[in-house]
């Protein structure tokens, strides 16, 4: 069994003495793991850091063998990740939740949105903004999208301002009015892709936390991580007014 | 599986010497060899130290070393520059830079760096005690000598986010082109945070 495909480096765990098994969310194969023989050299660390994008050939004589993997360095991120906290902290929350991807299992979408994030993600500011969009992009792929279209009570397109924290699904102005208090603000950016005002991410942030922790998380005994809270912080200081 | 080519307790020696760093099941063997050959010499005082060792080894509980005394040595070295507390993922950093020998301050050793990954949280590593001991010793300055890799960052900007409140200055070690190192070998990590911590002449 052989294939070449992209991967990003996730994680990497020594495997004895001088190899490592590295843990790759690849395009087309989705959360893969491989024994790099080697792994463990100085001369392999820096490319087998985490957040970097490298060209993988996969080999092994079965299928359901974990294989050995050849890399090749395609984009460098380890710079930026050890340097800014909130990208630091931002990459590791997003690779705890992609660990949640039961391996061999493809998605595209998220491997695309996770390397568009990482080259963007030295910029503070929209980092927040970014981050929302990988949670809701997980949220979908875990199955649990959230549906901000249409309003759940009128079917209608416009004035979506809230979300309902049950069904996960937006509602208008008019009908959620009564029950404001209750529901989640809709950010606008999240529907219209416009850039959003500090408050906006905030709003984003508290209602993707919200269902990643109640669909996601709570489920499996988890909850939101330290790296989610510490990337929030991060965020939050780089974004405050001076 | 090959047959076994001494008593039990021979290969009980050879199978624990090749788990140790470095050796495998034919250098254990020629190591078990030469401790049998070298009896009275060389395995009898190995054997003695070890003992001894390993009855007296303990943490210390101030900065996570391991020595025969608690607190140990470099804690109780009086001599030290107490202003400065050096941070170090493990004992063998603090040897290493021990061995370096260019700071004369006492160390906090974490047991790890953080690795979600593989189950390393915060709650895992000595950060409660490092915390508490910036604010009773009156510390001026904490150094990060934290491993140049995402998890030892990581672990070095949480750190920091722990220290905010200590109005301490926090600084990390420098990153870029090694000793006797050719740019043209060199990563583009490494080269990318060389220019960036590039100084002036």
């Amino acid at each position: 069994m052989e294939w070449t495909d992209e991967g990003i480096v996730l994680g990497v765990r020594r495997h004895g003495e001088g190899n490592a098994i590295v843990e790759l969310l690849t395009r087309l194969r989705g959360r893969h793991l491989g024994m790099v023989r080697g792994g463990a050299s100085r001369r392999q660390a820096p490319l087998l850091q985490p957040g970097n994008t490298v060209s993988a050939t996969w080999r092994a004589r079965l299928d359901e063998h974990m294989g050995n993997y050849a890399l090749e360095p395609a984009v460098v991120r380890t710079e930026v990740l050890m340097r800014a906290p909130h990208a630091a902290f931002g990459f590791t929350h997003m690779a705890q939740m992609l660990h949640l991807l039961p391996e061999r299992d493809p998605h595209e979408g998220l491997f695309l949105t996770l390397g568009a994030i990482l080259d963007a993600f030295e910029d503070r500011e929209s980092a927040g903004r970014l981050l929302a969009r990988f949670e809701l992009a997980l949220l979908a792929e875990l199955g649990f999208g959230l549906e901000l279209e249409t309003c759940a009570a009128t079917g209608s397109r416009e004035n979506l301002v809230y979300v309902s924290p049950k069904s996960g699904r937006a509602v208008c102005g008019e009908a959620g009015a009564p029950y404001a208090d209750r529901l989640f603000a809709l950010p606008r950016f999240l529907v219209e892709g416009t850039a959003p005002p500090a408050g906006d991410v905030e709003d984003a942030l508290r209602l993707t936390g919200h269902f990643l922790l109640t669909r996601v998380l709570e489920p499996r005994g988890l909850g939101l991580s330290d790296a989610r809270a510490a990337f929030v912080s991060a965020w939050r200081r780089s974004t405050a007014p001076v | 599986m090959p047959r076994a080519v001494a008593g039990p307790e021979i290969e009980r020696l050879i199978q624990l010497i090749a788990r140790l760093p470095g050796l495998g099941p034919r250098s254990a063997r020629r190591v078990a060899l030469h401790l049998i050959k070298k009896r009275e010499a060389l395995m009898a005082p190995l054997a003695a130290a070890m003992t001894d060792a390993l009855g007296k080894i303990v943490e210390c509980r101030r900065c996570g070393n391991v020595d025969v005394c608690d607190p140990c040595t470099i804690c109780t070295d009086t001599s030290r520059d107490r202003r400065t507390l050096v941070v170090v993922a493990d004992v063998g950093d603090l040897w290493a830079l021990e061995r370096a020998g260019v700071l004369n301050a006492p160390y906090h050793v974490l047991g790890g760096v953080l690795s979600p990954l593989d189950g390393v949280g915060p709650e895992d590593l000595n950060l409660a005690k490092l915390v508490t001991r910036v604010h009773e010793d009156e510390v001026g300055e904490v150094i990060l000598a934290l491993g140049a890799t995402v998890d030892g960052q990581t672990t070095a900007h949480y750190i920091t986010d722990l220290l905010r409140e200590a109005h301490v200055r926090v600084t990390r070690l420098a990153q870029g082109v090694p000793v006797g190192g050719e740019l043209d070998y060199l990563d583009e990590g490494t080269l990318s945070a060389a220019i960036r911590a590039r100084t002036q002449m």
